[in-house]
């Protein structure tokens, strides 16, 4: 057993740049869907995700959010190569994808957990299949790769033997997910992208898979790049957080003090927006109004000028800056570029 | 009075479900069907006998006799009375499945393979692909499949192969879209991105992840096809497109037999009869596949 935990637990790429260089950089990476509406109708892209940087660091939960349709699925399918790059770069442990590494190897770096647990699951393959079969394809030999997949079913939380069989309709939301998360486990990923994974489940389980991941990131060493809407969560697990407005970064920074002073209006907007366990604390008004604009047509300056409070002239007409907070916290808005012109700018 | 309670450390031991395979699955709640049953028993009987009819005893379906022509059902030696040549109805019957049923399920058996073959990658591949295969299917759907059967064997010149290749033709394209449909459904679930993601080939994806959630309904739909295609083939002869006389087969003995109707109308609806008992249960048969088929989720 301790033979086959040693080999099953070591990344299947080695660390190349050591604990200082980012796991992951994404360097003005864009991704844009072409759309027609018509035969003759002039070309149009929807712009997913418009030249956003960041890095994710070795051993971090970068925490990912941002309303429906802003770019946080595109982003983490862009770093595992399910949707293609329409422009920018993708950095993986120093080396840049295409150019020093194959989306094949990216992608034994990278994997991913989907939201639902369900589709994400073959139902004509029992969940020990489903688990060896990414070893399967990697030139592991069958019978090693069912060995990978029972002591992953082992690790979490389902007895090998009683489920190893089973498909999944004979199992329940939770326990589905677990599968998930061990058949991206089963690739040996250092950066385990978590897409909404435990959005769907109760809270009760959302708990247990939410312990299961912190164990799990201690025994294979894993980063995670956490994406979901519910902010109690999120502040659980990441230590850092990367605020996403219509395909654009707007502020990035540490969990906690993100928590405590939000710098962007549009991150202040989403903190009001969660619900509050005092009563006393309870919003009566809607922080922000209606729908975040069509990303194929994108407000010209700021994105969020046409819903922002504390919008002036400055923001429908220039795209704001990045300015640097303090360590490692990083805002995109006029408010806090005091050259910005905008007139409630700090100096 | 005293509980006995379980101590917290004590784990209970719940006993696991035993794990169904899928094809166990099915056939139970095929089981369960008894329309479903009664029409594969019927099937199998005449599979049955059609396949060992040299070896049951039954008369010369060749041989006729012109004072015996157009006996009633009952007579005696002729249960199900004689045709227009006095020839034994029972045994030309029995005969003719052989030729019906051939002519009915292998056009269906190679209209699969190939339109499976095709849906298969049009829906998985898309793009122009997708574009090319499908407007060429779109070019067939716009013949009525009866007529596209006739035009094609009437090219061709009669007879079984041609109608054969007929007939195949006419069902690549409905067993293509729904494969193409089926296939385009399932790519965009995630656990094909998932299989992507771990870095497999699409061949693999296709034969691994793909295939098995697919052929299902395109096998239920090639099933109810089958009755199809006897009923079309079973019209080629009947126009003279198909099987020859002295041939004993369905369509053809309907057609010798129509101008029999005044004289006796039971013997000659009696190949209408068979064609009818086939189709419905070879319909009533994928209709409760399709449903049985249905993994619950």
């Amino acid at each position: 057993m301790s033979a086959s935990n040693t080999l099953s637990i070591a990344p299947s790429l080695a660390d190349v740049g050591g604990p200082a260089q980012p796991l992951i950089t994404a360097r003005d990476l864009t991704c844009h869907f072409p759309v027609r509406s018509g035969t003759f109708a002039p070309k149009k892209v929807v712009r997913a995700v418009d030249g956003i940087d960041f890095t994710i660091r070795k051993g971090e939960t970068l925490g990912v959010v941002g309303e429906s349709g802003c770019g946080k699925s595109t982003t983490a399918r862009l770093l595992i190569g399910l949707v293609p790059v329409t422009g920018g770069k993708i950095i993986y442990d120093g080396q840049e994808l295409g150019a020093d590494l194959s989306l094949r190897n990216l992608r034994r770096g990278v994997q991913m957990v989907f939201q639902d647990s369900f589709a994400s699951l073959n139902p004509r393959l029992t969940i020990e299949e489903t688990i060896a079969f990414g070893p399967k394809v990697n030139g592991v030999p069958q019978a090693e790769a069912l060995a990978i997949a029972r002591d992953l079913l082992d690790r979490i939380g389902l007895d090998p033997a009683r489920f190893a069989g089973r498909y999944p309709h004979e199992l329940s939301g939770g326990q589905r997910q677990r599968v998930n998360i061990g058949r991206a486990l089963a690739m040996r990923p250092r950066l385990l992208i978590l897409d909404e994974a435990v959005s769907a489940l109760d809270k009760s389980v959302e708990a247990q898979v939410l312990n299961l991941l912190d164990d799990l990131r201690r025994d294979f060493d894993l980063t995670y790049m956490f994406i979901s809407h519910d902010l109690n969560v999120v502040r659980f697990i990441s230590d850092r957080l990367m605020v996403m407005y219509l395909g654009e970064i707007v502020e990035v920074g540490p969990a906690e003090a993100l928590y405590h002073k939000q710098a962007h209006p549009y991150t202040a907007a989403l903190f009001a927006a969660m619900p509050s366990m005092d009563p006393d604390a309870r919003t009566q008004v809607p922080p922000l109004a209606g729908d975040p604009p069509n990303p194929i047509d994108p407000p010209s300056g700021c994105r969020f000028h046409t819903r922002c409070p504390q919008a002036s002239a400055v923001c429908g007409m220039t795209r704001p800056k990045v300015t640097t907070l303090g360590p490692g916290h990083q805002v995109a808005c006029h408010l806090h570029d005091p050259n910005s012109g905008h007139p409630e700018a700090t100096t | 009075m005293t509980f006995t309670t379980t101590p917290a450390s004590v784990v209970i031991e719940v006993p696991a479900a035993p794990t169904v395979s899928y094809w166990a699955g099915v056939w139970h709640r095929l089981r369960r069907d008894p329309a479903a049953l009664i029409c594969a028993a019927i099937l199998l009987a005449l599979i049955f006998s059609a396949t060992f009819a040299p070896w049951l005893g039954f008369a010369d379906p060749y041989t006729g006799s012109m004072i015996n022509r157009l006996k009633p059902i009952g007579t005696e030696g002729h249960i199900l009375g004689t045709d227009e040549l006095g020839r034994d109805m029972l045994s030309r019957l029995i005969y003719g499945g052989r030729l019906t049923l051939f002519l009915g399920i292998t056009p269906v058996v190679t209209a699969f393979v190939i339109g499976t073959t095709l849906g298969l990658i049009a829906g998985y591949v898309g793009g122009w692909i997708n574009a090319l295969i499908m407007r060429v299917t779109d070019v067939f759907f716009a013949f009525p499949s009866v007529l596209l059967a006739i035009a094609i064997s009437g090219a061709l010149g009669a007879g079984i192969v041609n109608s054969l290749v007929s007939l195949t033709i006419v069902f690549i394209p409905p067993i293509t879209r729904v494969a193409e449909s089926v296939t385009a459904s399932v790519r965009k679930l995630d656990y094909v991105d998932a299989a992507r993601a771990s870095g497999a080939g699409n061949f693999t994806i296709v034969r691994v992840q793909v295939l098995g959630n697919v052929l299902g309904p395109i096998f239920v739909y090639a099933t109810s096809l089958t009755s199809v295609c006897m009923i079309i083939s079973a019209g080629l002869s009947f126009l003279g497109l198909g099987v020859k006389p002295p041939e004993p087969e369905w369509g053809l003995m309907l057609n010798t037999l129509r101008t029999a109707i005044y004289i006796n109308p039971w013997v000659a609806a009696l190949p209408g009869m068979m064609i009818f008992i086939t189709s419905l249960c070879l319909n009533l048969l994928s209709d409760g596949l399709r449903s049985a088929m249905n993994v619950r989720q």
